[in-house]
């Protein structure tokens, strides 16, 4: 048993650390957000220049390896300084799930560009009725001589705006909730026939909704085995869910810290607010709250990965759930305990208590897995 | 990053698994899985059974008859005796008194009720709450005079957890009311056979009784049974207190107290279909089953912490509150899951040996009443706003 931060781990903590202190101050952000694409190349460059978009990328693709667990120490990282960059969507739902499930062709064209840091990906699965239930596809995919035609809506496609190829699940058999039947196909967002509406998401980041009307794409488009991606799908997101959970303790903690410095400095009744003990157990139940959620963000940063799939859907289920609860008990009692500067657009806190809440709202929340793990655990 | 244990420590944790299963009286092991009432005897035949294998006191040095373990066996040797459904431990004894004496008795002392403690000969209870003194446990009021030779201890304390089982008791008492109220407590060892001490018992809301009211009446204590200097009492209380938390979050027993819970929920039925299938009470289930995962790995990363040599600190607090909060949790699950077979009350039925036709499932009898004593568990050993308190100082400065 060892909690301590590998020494590969450690160097990536020091690089991110440094470049967010330096570079991705409340105010940078505030600067990056209203730029022209919502997020700042010049700071993509940069992850690209420290490596950071070869994570998880193989070695013969021009990456730098590297486990979920690592992933997740750039995550806890991007959590407190809210950064808005599409990195999970490009890194770890698109880059992950095409070293997983792409042919080597479609490895060779795109990763190493990705790694370069000269190109973005989006995962197209979740539709305008899917909700959180990954089997839910009509979005329907149709032989056309050697090529498919793609024809439905994706919906609230993280980075969508950005992508450069998203990789889209579509129906080449079965009814809409089936298991089977489901493929995934990567498609140039330059496809013709594919509609992207793209918009700011309410905590900075930024999505798109597609729709494709008979979008051409070869077979050589098609992710690993036609109708068979349903569990490749339930992986990439069981990841992307590992890597939300640590980005989330990045943003706890940082709230948890404005929370304190400001029952410190706030004076009313003649004494700072954090002499009233009303507040101080408040505080504490807060940080009871984070340290849970840090456990939990541990437990599936080391089980995303674990070939067993209904073992590792109970583990990150179960961190979901203790993410879910322990953010929207920090993020309201933050926003309570600063009064009405914590609901002002211009004071970090209240930008916090937006990703949290939405964390939890991405990829199912806490009731959708809690469900998920009672239903593995019985 | 590595969340499994060692092959050395899963061993050692098979190696205690098959000793309680080898060991453990089937009928005892029955009482505590069942929430029966456990006898003295039930207490001490499992101790002695723990000092003959030479893994009574985990965490005392060898040298004074321990096992000197790492953090993170002891934590395994406690998590696999509670699942087994091992009675606990006497606590007062082996990781309160035991330790104090260690660090700060006399050589007599330790030469004398050390191997006592060892071999079950004394049972140590705690004198330190009164009723006057609970969370503001530095206002005690019960006074020892010095007169000759001996301590004349006047006073009351409360809430003495088995003192009727107990030779012995450990008296935190006012020696000096001149000084600041902490600094003026001394720390007695008291025979609870001396002359002007009486015994009265506290029945509980579950009908049980477990704790007691204390009185001293000018009893004489020898001079000598002071614990290290007087005024120092309030020291080696914290001491006390702060020693040997890794276990405080109980994690073993909520473990096991969850597979009970699941059990009950599968023997119930709802309208033909099994309590745990129902929707809402599986979710309740998955909910603290989830706060439990958490608690365990906080409690893991903190032994881990203990193990490469940083004391136990804020998380220590963090580990009562939660853990008390999930034992709570599992009582008031198994209570809710007998629907109305919580409310016959047939203490009887918890008696050792007891052969009667039992109300309901025989799984019941027990679990209203469990819920109602284990309220206990966030007011005792520092109350979870003491805690709180205790956390808003240490860790967050407040």
């Amino acid at each position: 048993m060892d909690f301590s931060l590998s020494e590969t781990q450690r160097m990536l903590a020091e690089t991110t650390d440094r470049l967010v202190r330096d570079r991705y101050g409340f105010e940078d952000r505030k600067k990056i957000i209203a730029g022209p694409d919502g997020f700042s190349r010049p700071m993509w460059a940069t992850f690209a220049e420290l490596g950071l978009t070869g994570l998880g990328i193989a070695e013969e693709h021009d990456g730098l390896g590297g486990t979920m667990a690592d992933m997740a120490v750039v995550a806890e990282t991007f959590g407190r300084a809210l950064v808005v960059e599409p990195f999970m969507p490009t890194l770890v739902l698109g880059a992950g799930t095409l070293g997983r499930a792409g042919s080597a062709a479609q490895q060779a064209e795109i990763l190493p560009q990705v790694a370069a840091g000269t190109c973005f990906l989006a995962l197209a699965h979740g539709e305008p009725k899917s909700r959180y239930t990954l089997a839910h596809v009509e979005t329907n995919a149709t032989p056309d001589g050697g090529d498919f035609l793609l024809t439905g809506a994706k919906a609230v496609v993280l980075g969508g705006d950005a992508a450069d190829h998203f990789l889209v699940s579509a129906r080449t058999s079965g009814a809409t909730s089936e298991v089977q039947g489901i493929s995934l196909f990567l498609v140039p967002r330059t496809a013709p026939g594919l509609a992207i509406r793209a918009y700011p998401n309410i905590d900075g980041t930024r999505a798109a909704d597609l729709r494709l009307d008979r979008v051409r794409v070869p077979a050589s488009a098609l992710l690993g085995q036609a109708g068979q991606a349903l569990p490749t799908i339930a992986h990439a997101i069981d990841r992307a869910i590992a890597y939300l959970c640590a980005e989330a303790v990045g943003a706890m903690q940082a709230l948890n810290a404005l929370t304190l410095d400001y029952l410190k400095t706030r004076t009313q009744f003649g004494q700072p607010i954090g002499a009233f003990q009303v507040l101080q157990h408040r505080m504490v139940d807060m940080e009871v709250a984070l340290e849970q959620a840090r456990s939990m963000a541990i437990l599936a940063g080391d089980r995303a990965d674990d070939p067993n799939a209904r073992a590792r859907g109970r583990a990150i289920s179960a961190a979901k759930v203790q993410i879910g609860r322990s953010g929207r008990m920090i993020g309201q009692s933050s926003v309570q305990m600063h009064g009405g500067i914590g609901i002002t657009d211009e004071y970090a806190g209240g930008h916090y208590f937006k990703r949290l809440t939405l964390i939890d709202r991405t990829f199912g929340d806490a009731d959708h897995h809690l469900a998920r793990f009672a239903d593995a655990a019985a | 990053m590595d969340l499994t244990y060692s092959d050395e420590e899963r061993a050692f944790a098979d190696e205690v698994r098959a000793f309680v299963q080898a060991e453990l009286d089937p009928a005892v092991r029955d009482r505590v899985l069942n929430h029966k009432r456990l006898s003295k005897e039930d207490y001490l035949g499992w101790h002695r059974k723990l000092h003959a294998k030479g893994w009574v006191a985990p965490n005392w040095p060898t040298a004074y008859g321990g096992c000197s373990w790492n953090a993170v066996n002891r934590f395994i040797h406690e998590e696999v005796l509670a699942e087994e459904g091992a009675p606990p431990i006497v606590a007062f004894s082996i990781n309160m008194i035991g330790p104090v004496l260690i660090a700060f008795g006399s050589d007599a002392q330790k030469h004398y009720y050390l191997p006592r403690i060892l071999s079950g000969k004394d049972w140590w209870c705690q004198g330190f709450s009164e009723p006057g003194s609970g969370s503001d446990l530095a206002s005690l009021r019960t006074k020892a005079v010095l007169d000759g030779d001996h301590w004349v201890v006047t006073g009351q304390k409360t809430w003495t957890t088995l003192a009727q089982h107990a030779n012995l008791i450990f008296c935190l008492v006012r020696t000096d009311a001149s000084v600041k109220k902490q600094e003026g407590i001394s720390m007695l060892l008291i025979d609870m056979n001396s002359p002007g001490i009486t015994v009265r018992p506290i029945i509980t809301i579950d009908g049980e009784h477990e704790v007691n009211e204390v009185f001293f009446d000018d009893v004489r204590v020898p001079k000598d049974n002071i614990v290290g200097e007087p005024g120092k009492g309030w020291t080696y209380a914290k001491f006390l207190l702060s020693h040997e938390r890794s276990g405080i979050a109980r994690v073993g027993q909520a473990k096991r107290e969850l597979r009970r819970l699941k059990e009950i929920a599968k023997a119930e039925l709802v309208d033909g279909v099994p309590l745990i299938e129902t929707r809402s009470f599986r979710e309740k289930i998955a909910a603290v089953e989830i706060e439990l995962m958490a608690l365990e790995l906080t409690n893991l990363r903190m032994i881990a912490a203990e193990k490469s040599g940083q004391a136990p600190g804020a998380e220590a607090n963090m580990l009562k509150i939660k853990g008390s909060e999930v034992q709570q949790s599992l009582t008031e699950l198994m209570m809710e899951a007998v629907g109305p077979y919580a409310l016959p009350f047939d203490p009887d039925a918890l008696e050792p040996g007891w052969n009667g036709e039992p109300i309901g499932p025989d799984y019941a009898a027990p679990l209203a009443g469990t819920y109602f004593n284990f309220r206990k568990v966030s007011i005792y050993g520092g109350s979870n706003e003491i805690q709180r308190n205790i956390l808003s100082k240490s860790l967050l400065g407040l």
